[in-house]
């Protein structure tokens, strides 16, 4: 937080603030305490901003920078870290890069592509308090997670004796518990293939999973139902099932019907959108899946886009990385109690690989097809698809159609034949980057603060030279600020900011903590007291307002 | 012509210096030399902090004085010569590509880590991990030879992809581990599980092994491309006899839970 009386006058910058109805307007940013303000003295600093383009700082909506599976993944892959390290300055401390960077590396490095918040998007609750203990060294974003309650058996069980107050009471005990920013659903009902039925996985959402009595379509309908009546800022974050598997479509499309107009969040649709045979060649489906997007306002998503290079597969989906395995990779399996599984797989994503290079394109088409930037959002679902350094490569090949067609030139032109991406011509405006990359996602999570630039916003803000190299121009912005406090001046480090923990408190019967209690008791490897997150773990926080509350509720400095 | 650098000042924590190559040094007058950076610790010195330098920057290097705890010595080197009089630091030889370092002491852990081609020869002993891939590198040395004259301790050679590595006293467990292909000749034994997990390559010991049972026996043979390989190994100091040269070897083939395409070869008589 910038101590009370730092003021900053943004001068003359072309501001993209889509929430606002600014688009490319050259006017003043004034950043007062922290937040943007419509008035500052006149000893406020000036930044001169003429030529340069002003945004609000970015905001990832889904990707994996904290708790035990990432760690996994950087003991799994020492090579990795060897190879780029990362130097401490006068300001920052130093780390490890690779696909998953040490802790301050990730702040950091979110940093220098502009973003100012990120939301971990796959924590069981035995792993919160690891992951906010992380959290508490990942440097400069503000950040938060989605709690994995997808094949929690507790929440099973209550849906099979069919008793939908406690379930919701159970879904906001937990998410209050853990201290999450939302409910992350992982290809529902499959553990209980995974783990009782040795190795199998969910092919059918309709098949009933054994001793539920309920199939993995109806769970996943009672929690979008139950998100929603919660009034949870975020809808529930559903990776769907089949994820990865030719002829998914259909899984997907049924997941986004199950809804029922109630709102919901796909995650990382573009691993979803795959037509064609199972066990054949993947084929596009992203048309089917964004034609249904584009119809239905109650579906929100960010596409999980591939870029070629290194990898890793990091999931709660442990069959899927069961599969992917193969001779000679490392990977690691592992199941977390009663709540979730988990899958790291390190991975490289070739450009002479016809499935690779159709899950790239699958990617871009998703984003070109869809009509509404406000509810089609941006993520590799890092480091799934790509480490998130490729974000400013990924959005010059959104901007970019020369780009575009000359990488499709250079990539397995067997998928390309297959694709629609060749027919696209369509070039993203530095404004839809700005929705897709901040306003929307910010949004979609109920930051009101966030996201935009308007009077009362979070002072982060991130200025960009305006460069026709697009890649080049997100690369590396010219100042940084967050929360007022400039933290990149002239590309370099000047300050340091530990950043705020963002979470959820839904209003709850605290009741049911009584009946969770005993279940735990009976089947928990710890103690049930050891289990909620306690207030002692929060840092600078910040409770995320629930839906219609109005007033906001403020953490503690 | 060379240059000389003796340690002069024995350092209390090991140092870094990926600076004592031919490459770093050659073209540098004699304080050049001395203001070239290392690491003591986390702190930076000079290379005149701890050695005294004699003469200009050459292609050819001669270092005096134990630097057991002097790591990287000949690093990334592509050419030239470094001469070690005494014993050599963790990481000697790291990623070269050519050019030789000779050390007439011992050498410590990591001999020749990522090699490509040159060579290393040890009059000594060496420790652990010579001529081995870093941890979760999925290939180790990709050329080179790797010759020691004293015993060397467990990993020898771990998924090393191709080049030579010979040692002419024992070697310690899981010699070959992980190998892809290549070759390594242990002279005076070797301990429990040689080759694990070997893809392709050829281990070679004098002396009887203890195998996994991974390993089956295929056939005995008088290898003709050991002759040469012995030869070579002759010209380089090593004592070679004529049972070894042109006796029987019985063949080994495994690892059986990889593709069963490498071989060990232990010597069996005349």
């Amino acid at each position: 937080m910038a101590e009370n009386g730092t003021e900053l006058r943004i001068k003359g910058g072309k501001v993209y603030d889509p929430a606002n109805g600014i688009d490319g307007e050259v006017r003043d940013v004034l950043v007062r305490d922290g937040r943007i303000v419509d008035k500052v003295s006149g000893k406020a600093r000036t930044f001169d901003a003429h030529g340069m383009v002003v945004m609000p700082g970015g905001v990832d909506i889904h990707c994996h920078i904290a708790g035990p599976k990432v760690n996994l993944s950087r003991k799994l892959q020492p090579e990795d870290h060897r190879l780029d390290v990362h130097p401490a300055t006068d300001v920052t401390r130093s780390g490890v890069g690779g696909v998953t960077p040490s802790t301050f590396a990730t702040g950091y490095r979110y940093a220098t592509l502009g973003y100012t918040a990120a939301f971990d998007a796959a924590v069981p609750p035995l792993a919160a308090r690891h992951v906010i203990e992380e959290f508490h060294d990942t440097p400069v974003i503000d950040k938060g997670f989605y709690v994995l309650l997808g094949n929690n058996m507790f929440l099973y069980d209550l849906l099979k004796q069919g008793r939908k107050q406690d379930f919701k009471d159970a879904i906001a005990w937990w998410v209050t518990a853990a201290r999450a920013a939302g409910v992350k659903l992982v290809n529902a009902g499959s553990d209980e293939f995974w783990k009782g039925r040795r190795n199998e996985n969910v092919t059918d959402v309709n098949e009933e999973i054994d001793p539920f009595d309920l199939t993995p379509l109806q769970a996943t309908a009672a929690f979008i139902e139950a998100v929603d009546e919660l009034n949870l800022p975020h809808p529930t974050h559903i990776h769907c099932n089949n994820l990865g598997h030719s002829g998914n479509v259909q899984t997907t499309l049924d997941t986004m019907k199950s809804a029922e107009g109630h709102r919901a969040h796909i995650a990382h649709i573009q691993f979803h959108s795959y037509a064609g045979e199972p066990g054949k060649r993947v084929q596009t489906g992203s048309e089917a899946i964004i034609d249904y997007i584009n119809n239905n306002e109650n579906i929100t998503t960010d596409i999980g886009m591939v870029m070629f290079g290194k990898a890793t597969a990091m999931t709660a989906d442990a069959p899927l990385t069961w599969m992917l395995r193969f001779k000679d990779t490392k990977w690691v399996n592992a199941d977390t109690e009663c709540e979730s599984g988990c899958g790291v797989m390190p991975f490289e994503y070739q450009d002479t690989n016809y499935t690779h290079t159709m899950q790239w394109a699958i990617g871009l088409e998703l984003f070109l097809l869809s009509q509404d930037p406000w509810r089609v959002m941006f993520s590799t679902d890092h480091p799934n698809g790509a480490s998130f350094r490729t974000y400013p490569r990924l959005i010059r090949l959104l901007m970019d159609r020369g780009f575009r067609s000359e990488m499709m030139g250079r990539v397995n032109q067997k998928a390309i034949k297959n694709c629609l991406l060749p027919q696209l011509d369509r070039e993203y405006t530095l404004s839809e980057i700005a929705i897709i990359t901040r306003a929307a996602p910010a949004r979609a999570l109920g930051l009101v603060n966030k996201g935009h630039l308007g009077v009362g916003a979070d002072a982060d803000i991130t200025i960009y030279t305006d460069d026709e190299n697009r890649e080049r121009m997100f690369n590396a912005p010219r100042y940084v600020i967050k929360a007022g406090k400039p933290i990149i001046e002239d590309h370099e480090f000047v300050d340091d900011h530990i950043g705020r923990f963002l979470h959820t408190e839904p209003e709850h019967d605290p009741a049911i903590e009584d009946q969770i209690r005993p279940f735990f008791e009976d089947y928990y490897s710890i103690q049930f007291n050891n289990y909620r997150v306690d207030a002692s773990y929060l840092h600078d926080h910040e409770v995320i307002p629930l839906r219609n509350s109005g007033n906001k509720k403020k953490g503690n400095k | 012509m060379h240059t000389e650098l003796e340690l002069t000042t024995a350092p209390e924590v090991p140092i870094e210096a990926e600076c004592l190559s031919p490459a770093k040094i050659k073209g540098l007058s004699q304080s050049g030399i001395e203001h070239l950076v290392m690491m003591h610790g986390n702190r930076k010195v000079r290379v005149g902090d701890f050695f005294r330098v004699t003469g200009n920057g050459q292609s050819s290097l001669r270092l005096e004085g134990d630097l057991s705890r002097v790591k990287y010595i000949g690093a990334g080197m592509k050419e030239g010569e470094v001469r070690v009089n005494g014993s050599a630091g963790m990481h000697l030889g790291a990623g070269m590509s050519g050019g030789v370092i000779r050390v007439s002491g011992d050498a410590s852990d990591w001999v020749g880590p990522e090699m490509s081609g040159g060579r290393i020869e040890v009059m000594g002993d060496a420790g652990h991990m010579v001529g081995s891939a870093y941890r979760g590198q999925r290939v180790g040395i990709m050329g080179g030879e790797i010759l020691i004259h004293g015993n060397v301790k467990n990993e020898l050679g771990s998924a090393m992809r191709r080049g030579l590595i010979a040692v002419g006293g024992q070697a310690g467990d899981f010699v070959g581990v992980n190998m892809r292909a290549g070759t390594i000749v242990v002279m005076g034994g070797m301990g429990i599980r040689a080759g694990a997990g070997m893809v392709r390559g050829s281990i070679i010991s004098f002396e009887p092994v203890e195998l996994l049972p991974t390993f089956t026996y295929s056939c005995w043979l008088r290898p003709t491309f050991l002759r040469f390989y012995l030869c070579h190994l002759g010209q380089s100091g090593f004592e070679i006899d004529d049972d070894h040269m042109g006796g029987r070897y019985r063949r080994y083939c495994g690892d059986s839970v990889e593709e069963n395409r490498g071989e060990i070869l232990v010597f069996d008589s005349r």
